[in-house]
């Protein structure tokens, strides 16, 4: 991929392509148990990585650990836990 | 057609050739007649043009953005305070690589307040990305600013044309003005490659993150290298359609001297003056101009200057804990190459005070001294100052 004159982009969906969960040092955990399936935290999600469901998925490619959705969810399902490293 | 025309004047009417499409301004002194007449010229109808009203350069030199960004010649001017309020777009139209054209009127800046002439102003943006062209008369900065559109729009770089406040901005010189055919076949309509449009839309002004920001500098970097010979090329088409020859320097009586002057802007003509005045009296002095500082004309420079003995900088700058902008140039230039000669700055000019033939004589003198005795003792000295009120010996 060649870079254009003054990082213009030409294409659509490039983003995708640039994964963002290196930036994460906390990772949302969910509590499958505790998860009423509400659907707030797919619904403030600033990224979009939350699918629907009961529990709900995250794409950890593109998490960039916030925390957002468990300061959210109402039954205390999701819980930020430190990103393992090594 | 020959007119009396002020550097203002000059500038506005190169941009009403230039048929440019989207003027924003704000006005300062001593820029402010650019734009005033370029308010004029799209208000009675002379200029198809849009005229955006701002309210404060950095304002101006966005909406400049803006318009360049959807493939639209684009033009704005100003000085000093405004120029360091543009700052910080100026580097976002240089990373945008969009190819504006402005006119500054250089003046200095405050503390304390001064709206007279200096080149502090340009020199304090001469790393954001901008082509600056120094301009001696008026007629330059018209053929500049012609000039200007075509590097620009080859290349994808903003260009600044800069000419001293009052001296050339308020000083009416005949000046040639071209005919609009000749000016729409030295500059014909451009296309950008990739510009802001609904129908085919794109991403400007992207993050860009560490594994790519590096290359993209770098390709700004290549770009106002190359503008280097896209100056000698558009210089040398100038020539072939209005008989008017521009380079990246300028050489007068240079070839043979001993003792050379070098600066840029108004100070070339007066510099020419004494120069004459020497070789008269069968001295070999000359003078160098830089037109082009950014590009910096580094082997133009090793050239002309090489098989000098001593070269006296005059400038109308300087970096404070340093030295002035086009001596540290200059010497960098020199840095590589075995034989060099000594070189000298003074500084002078700066907040409009008068840089007068005993100025520049001084300058010549020192030059011819240091060739004597083949050494510099002080390189960085200071011309025409009242050393009584400083309270220092300098």
């Amino acid at each position: 991929m060649k870079l254009t004159p003054g990082a213009v982009i030409t294409e659509p969906g490039s983003t995708t392509r640039y994964q963002t969960n290196g930036w994460r040092t906390f990772r949302p955990a969910v509590d499958s148990g505790k998860c009423t399936g509400c659907g707030l935290c797919w619904l403030y999600c600033p990224d979009a990585v939350i699918s629907r469901g009961k529990p709900p998925g995250v794409d950890y490619r593109y998490c960039k650990g916030c925390g957002i959705c468990a300061n959210e969810c109402p039954a205390k399902a999701i819980t930020m836990v430190p990103e393992e490293r090594g | 057609m020959k007119q009396a025309l002020t550097g203002n004047e000059a500038a506005a009417i190169a941009a009403k050739l230039a048929r440019v499409k989207v003027i924003s301004a704000y006005p300062i002194t001593p820029q402010t007649a650019v734009v005033e007449r370029l308010a004029e010229f799209v208000a009675n109808g002379e200029l198809d043009a849009e005229f955006i009203k701002v309210e404060s350069e950095h304002s101006a030199l966005s909406a400049c953005i803006g318009a360049a960004a959807t493939g639209t010649r684009t033009f704005t001017a100003t000085s000093s305070q405004g120029l360091m309020l543009m700052s910080e777009m100026l580097f976002v139209a240089s990373g945008l690589r969009l190819p504006i054209v402005m006119a500054n009127a250089n003046r200095s800046l405050s503390a304390p307040l001064s709206i007279w002439c200096d080149q502090q102003d340009s020199m304090a943006v001469r790393d954001s990305g901008w082509v600056q062209l120094y301009c001696e008369n008026n007629q330059e900065v018209l053929d500049s600013v012609l000039q200007a559109y075509r590097v620009a729009e080859e290349l994808l770089l903003p260009v600044m044309v800069c000419f001293d406040g009052f001296i050339l901005s308020h000083t009416a010189e005949p000046v040639d003005i071209p005919g609009q055919a000749e000016v729409d076949e030295f500059l014909p309509p451009y296309k950008l490659p990739n510009p802001l449009d609904p129908c085919r839309p794109v991403t400007m002004g992207p993050v860009g993150v560490p594994e790519c920001y590096e290359e993209f500098r770098c390709m700004l970097q290549e770009a106002t290298r190359a503008s280097k010979e896209k100056l000698i090329e558009v210089g040398r088409a100038f020539w072939k359609h209005f008989r008017r020859r521009y380079g990246l320097i300028e050489r007068y009586r240079s070839n043979d001297a001993d003792v050379l002057l070098l600066t840029m802007g108004s100070l070339g003509s007066s510099a020419k003056d004494i120069v004459d005045s020497y070789r008269k009296r069968g001295e070999k002095v000359g003078l160098v101009r830089v037109r082009s500082f950014r590009p910096f004309p580094v082997k133009e420079l090793i050239d002309a200057l090489g098989s000098a003995k001593a070269v006296s900088v005059l400038e109308k700058d300087v970096s404070p804990g340093s030295a002035g902008a086009l001596f540290l140039d200059t010497a960098a230039a020199f840095i590589n190459v075995k034989r060099a000669p000594l070189m000298l700055d003074f500084i002078c000019g700066l907040g409009g005070r008068d840089v007068s033939s005993l100025h520049i004589r001084e300058a010549v003198r020192a030059a011819t001294r240091a060739a004597e005795i083949g050494e510099v003792r002080k390189a960085v000295r200071w011309l025409g100052l009242r050393e009584k009120l400083v309270g220092l010996r300098i």
